[in-house]
């Protein structure tokens, strides 16, 4: 009987209690969403504004919030189908990066004379913003534009050059963190290795690559964030689909509205894919020695 | 200073001086090690001779910086000495190999595998032509020997350091090494632990009859265990300075050691070269 009580009595609490200690963490950002909204909509409450207010961003860009996969075919589509385009371009620039970011950075991590030889250009070209990247990577693909190649690939020199901006912006932080982390494989698993005599592809597999994988993480993770960052400055010149095409295209016909949900949605299309990469590396790294 | 058995040891002593009717098995032959430094080449060890007998058990003593540990990787293979040379069975060591394999005083284990694999990485390599299965058995049994059939599948960092380095012991065991080599084990431990692990090593070495090559500077634990006890005068040009028999027959108990009188002169014959005669950094030669 009492225990009964107690269960009926607490049911309810246990969810207020959560609540309430959600409350806090509920509260603040709520405050300031709603205070910077409060701001935005005072500056651009004028007469004719710069920018549209929220309450007009909200009317006039409705059709773009309430569904995001409508298609009303050519580049009239919803900002989910956009982004979508874009994911693809950064999976497959991200990818790029990946591979050759890592497989380089245990190249030049490993080789001393490849190090020296590297690194000095690796930390120049690391520097250089996707922007700068854009007018090359369309020069020289430009010059492919006949190739049976992209053809046969189902591609475009244009498509091309967007990838590889994106490539290129985010593959430094893998390789650079990669090269870190191989480099600082503990003497100690060294010295294991060369009692046991470890065939090269085990000392590889066992001892460098999961020693080296909390550096290649986190270079991953700035790579992600990289890799997204770049997507407005690749689909500039790329017309057709995508999230950033689709920005500069609304900059251009004047749509300011359309514009600012289509930063919102970058904004957290980006931050979720910090978080997948995040929790990837939370699942897979060893970091406790 | 070639150390050979003295025959005029006491009748509890008889056992090992009969080990040591054998062929020499691991010889440090007028072995010196000098690092260049850029004011001039520096010298860790000189003139080091020594002969290990097989399934002898020999502690190096001395204090820190003497080059022990040097020497203990140069027979390791990390190192190789500039001049002299060190031989196992008549074979010049020139690189680390399992037939020498170390428990390090930081257990060494890998992270990310846990205890059984950190072992099976060891056997697996060592015996590459074996099943899988007949692997899996001298990992389990060795993880046994060591008390730690319950912790196989937890990685080293859920274990105790006791725990990591009954594990660093079975990788070492479990691929029979010829000689093993212990660089200072247990004393990242607590005093419990140590003690523990000490009896259950004698325990292994006892079965297993493996000759032991191990650094500590601990002396009650070089008396415990070893069968000599070889004292490093301090560096540089650190050579060795005294050794001692330990004469209590086997198998040892501490409680019975400490009663023994002759277990007071070693301890102050260790005592004595340890902390009057090479108690401060001068060379006393």
């Amino acid at each position: 009987m009492t225990s009964n009580n107690l269960l009926k009595q607490s049911s309810p609490n246990v969810v207020f209690e959560w609540l309430q200690g959600q409350f806090k963490f509920i509260v603040p950002p709520v405050l300031a969403l709603g205070s910077l909204l409060f701001i935005w909509q005072l500056l651009c409450g004028g007469e004719t504004p710069p920018l549209p207010p929220p309450t007009k961003v909200v009317t006039e860009a409705w059709k773009f919030i309430a569904d995001p996969f409508f298609d009303n075919g050519g580049t009239d589509k919803g900002l989910g189908r956009h982004i979508f385009e874009s994911l693809k371009r950064v999976g497959i620039g991200y990818s790029g990066s990946v591979v050759i970011g890592i497989s380089l950075g245990i190249l030049i991590g490993t080789n001393v004379v490849m190090y020296r030889a590297f690194d000095p250009i690796f930390q120049v070209l690391r520097t250089v913003p996707p922007l700068a990247w854009l007018p090359i990577s369309s020069a020289v693909f430009e010059s492919f534009k006949e190739s049976e190649v992209l053809r046969m690939l189902g591609t475009d020199a244009v498509e091309l050059s967007a990838v590889f901006v994106i490539f290129i912006t985010s593959v430094w932080p893998v390789l650079m963190n990669t090269a870190v982390g191989v480099q600082q494989v503990p003497q100690d698993y060294r010295n294991v290795a060369k009692v046991l005599r470890l065939s090269r592809f085990e000392y590889f597999t066992k001892i460098l690559v999961p020693s080296a994988a909390p550096y290649i993480f986190t270079g991953l993770r700035i790579a992600i964030g990289l890799s997204w960052l770049a997507i407005v400055a690749a689909e500039m010149l790329k017309g057709g689909v995508g999230i950033g095409f689709f920005i500069w295209d609304s900059y251009n016909s004047g749509k300011y509205s359309e514009m600012i949900v289509a930063l919102f949605y970058v904004g957290i299309v980006g931050l979720l894919l910090d978080k997948v990469v995040f929790y990837i590396s939370k699942f897979l790294v060893q970091t406790d020695s | 200073m070639q150390i050979v058995a003295s025959n005029t040891t006491n009748s509890s002593a008889q056992d090992l001086s009969d080990k040591r009717n054998e062929n020499p098995f691991l010889v440090i032959d007028n072995v010196s090690k000098v690092y260049p430094t850029r004011q001039g080449s520096f010298t860790v060890l000189e003139n080091i001779n020594l002969t290990v007998y097989e399934g002898e058990f020999v502690c190096v003593i001395g204090h820190s910086g003497c080059g022990k540990s040097t020497l203990l990787n140069m027979v390791a293979g990390f190192n190789k000495p500039t001049t002299g040379e060190i031989r196992l069975q008549n074979k010049l060591i020139t690189k680390p190999g399992p037939d020498r394999m170390v428990v390090f005083q930081n257990y060494s284990l890998l992270p990310w595998l846990t205890a059984f694999d950190n072992v099976m990485l060891a056997v697996k390599n060592v015996y590459p032509q074996n099943s899988k299965a007949q692997n899996r058995e001298i990992v389990k049994e060795h993880l046994e020997m060591v008390g730690l059939t319950a912790g196989a599948n937890k990685k080293p960092g859920q274990l105790s350091g006791g725990m990591r380095q009954r594990v660093s012991i079975a990788r070492a065991l479990a691929i029979r090494p010829q000689v093993l080599i212990l660089d200072e084990p247990f004393g990242a431990l607590d005093i419990l632990t140590r003690e523990e692990l000490q009896e259950e090593l004698l325990k292994i070495w006892q079965e297993h009859q493996v000759t032991v090559l191990m650094i500590t500077h601990d002396i009650d634990e070089a008396v415990l265990l070893s069968d000599r006890i070889v004292m490093m005068t301090n560096g540089p040009k650190a050579t060795i300075g005294e050794i001692l028999e330990v004469p209590f027959p086997r198998p040892r108990d501490r409680a019975l050691i400490a009663e023994d009188p002759r277990y007071y002169g070693l301890r102050n014959q260790a005592l004595d070269f340890l902390f009057n005669r090479f108690a401060l950094s001068d060379d006393a030669h």
